[in-house]
């Protein structure tokens, strides 16, 4: 059973108690975009067999939608954050580093 | 061990020459040669689908220089994992063709690659236990006529004649009725891969296992050769038939699929005597069961909603399966369940296949089959021969291309076929 902690309401929480909600930070493409583009933003995923970004929402707790990191290889969960950060926060970087000495993040902050 | 010599027909006669000599003419079912340095067309993937894209590549294009090589053991993956239900009662025409397609191999199958894969037409039924099911079951019991699938709609009075253990009166969910497809079944899942793969070995295919790819060698846009822990092998063509790492190996190529993988189990009851001899779906409780030939009810359940590659389901869906379950069958409940195991199946959005070329040339995907690859093996197979041979799709997977989710032109079954599928 996976437990994820929401960074908003605090509680601990199993994994029925979640609704599950797909790859985080897609960036929407905005107006000018090619259709190419468009296509990858609805539907074409990382997918990732490791290190993997993803939204949740607390669906029988407090509702709202938050942020996870996780390993999809090994169900090792690296820590949850709250769905207004842009890209994983520094202390979830910290502790996948930690786990994962091989990954580097694929985004840049600027 | 070198290449296995041909092993000669099965037949009642191979049985009796054997018996007068102790058996010990018997040689293996395929070879196990190292790779060569190039193939024409390699196959990435040595379950069900990778196999029969092979065996029809050799069988109705003539192209033999083919390699199917495998990670892991053959059939070890999703092929051998899942609860070997096969039916084409599809509402969306594209999949009704290709899966009637596939159904109607499984008849003749075991003739055709002699090799016994056990196709049991035991029949499938459906059940329809909300009036949203039975309209929906209906709709596609006219579809299907239309189709040329022969299903029909069946009361709960003939339903309970075909299947004695279902309690019609649930509480929570009644059985309201059912699609049956009378030719609908199952086979023996693993003798589906082993009568593919020796058939491929006898055309002189190569059947490579512990190869694991590790890059994909493109120049220009075109396929040039994968390298594999067993050395670099070039090749003209490649296909791509690894279902959950199916996003794995189109990044080594350098593009992305609209597939996420996720798993989804089952689980298998201690052997009982017979109870049921057809298969059952009941997709509002997301369970279906069947009795297999060694007495086990062969349970399936509902995929997990996440991304994972464990080869491992969640303990709940286990509980929710069977707890619906035992409402419609309420001897279920004095069962002690043996095995649990799960597969990772790559999920696309509209629940169909992807049968299509691909931005790199000479590359080509079959991917995307999902909780429901089993029972198309033949058909994909067929159809993912013909374009890699020809460079285009055929009929059967002119709708499944890459190019419909640009085009919206989605082949939408997660709506139709319900979860269970």
């Amino acid at each position: 059973m996976l437990i994820l902690t929401c960074p908003y309401c605090g509680v601990t929480a199993e994994e029925t108690e979640l609704q599950p909600g797909g790859e985080a930070h897609l960036k929407r493409v905005g107006p000018g975009g090619t259709d190419e583009e468009f296509e990858a933003y609805l539907f074409d995923r990382k997918n990732a067999k490791g290190v993997h970004f993803e939204r949740w929402r607390h669906a029988y707790g407090c509702g709202r939608w938050f942020l996870a990191a996780r390993c999809t290889a090994t169900l090792q969960v690296f820590g949850t954050y709250k769905a207004q950060n842009a890209h994983p926060p520094s202390d979830i970087v910290d502790s996948i580093r930690a786990a994962r000495p091989d990954w580097t993040p694929d985004w840049t902050t600027t | 061990m070198p290449d296995a010599p041909r092993t000669g027909r099965y037949s009642v006669f191979a049985i009796a020459r054997e018996a007068m000599r102790q058996h010990k003419g018997w040689t293996r079912a395929w070879g196990n040669p190292p790779p060569r340095d190039r193939y024409k067309v390699v196959v990435v993937g040595a379950g069900g689908h990778g196999l029969a894209t092979a065996y029809y590549l050799g069988k109705n294009f003539g192209i033999t220089d083919v390699a199917v090589i495998e990670k892991g053991w053959l059939g070890g993956g999703n092929t051998g994992r899942n609860t070997t239900i096969i039916r084409s009662n599809y509402l969306q025409d594209p999949s009704a063709a290709i899966y009637e397609k596939s159904r109607s191999l499984f008849e003749n199958l075991s003739q055709d690659l002699n090799y016994n894969v056990m196709f049991s037409p035991r029949g499938l039924i459906m059940l329809a236990q909300t009036e949203h099911e039975v309209r929906g079951y209906k709709r596609t019991v006219y579809a299907n006529n239309l189709q040329g699938v022969a299903t029909e709609w069946i009361e709960p009075a003939r339903l309970k004649e075909l299947v004695p253990i279902i309690q019609l009166d649930g509480p929570r969910y009644p059985v309201l009725g059912g699609l049956y497809q009378a030719r609908g079944g199952t086979a023996r899942h693993d003798a589906v891969a082993w009568g593919y793969a020796r058939a491929c070995s006898d055309m002189g295919m190569h059947i490579i296992q512990n190869c694991e790819v590790k890059g994909i060698d493109t120049e220009g846009g075109q396929i040039r050769a994968v390298e594999t822990t067993k050395g670099r092998i070039g090749c003209d063509k490649v296909a791509l038939v690894v279902a959950g790492h199916s996003s794995q190996l189109a990044e080594m190529a350098g593009f992305r699929l609209p597939i996420e993988s996720v798993a989804l189990q089952a689980l298998v009851s201690e052997p009982i005597k017979p109870c049921m001899d057809v298969v059952v779906m009941a997709n509002t409780v997301h369970g279906y069961l069947s009795q297999s030939d060694k007495g086990e009810m062969v349970i399936g359940g509902g995929t997990d909603s996440f991304n994972n590659f464990t080869q491992r389901g969640s303990w709940h869906h286990v509980e929710e399966t069977v707890r619906a379950l035992i409402e419609t069958f309420p001897m279920l409940s004095r069962l002690k369940m043996l095995r649990q195991w799960g597969g990772i199946v790559d999920m696309t959005g509209d629940r169909s296949p992807i049968l299509s070329a691909t931005p790199v040339g000479g590359i080509f995907v079959n991917c995307g089959w999902g909780t429901g690859g089993f029972k198309a093996i033949p058909g994909s197979g067929w159809a993912m021969a013909e374009l890699i041979a020809t460079g285009a799709p055929g009929p059967l997977a002119a709708d499944f291309g890459l190019n419909r989710f640009r085009e919206g032109r989605f082949i939408d079954e997660s709506v139709a076929a319900g979860v269970a599928h």
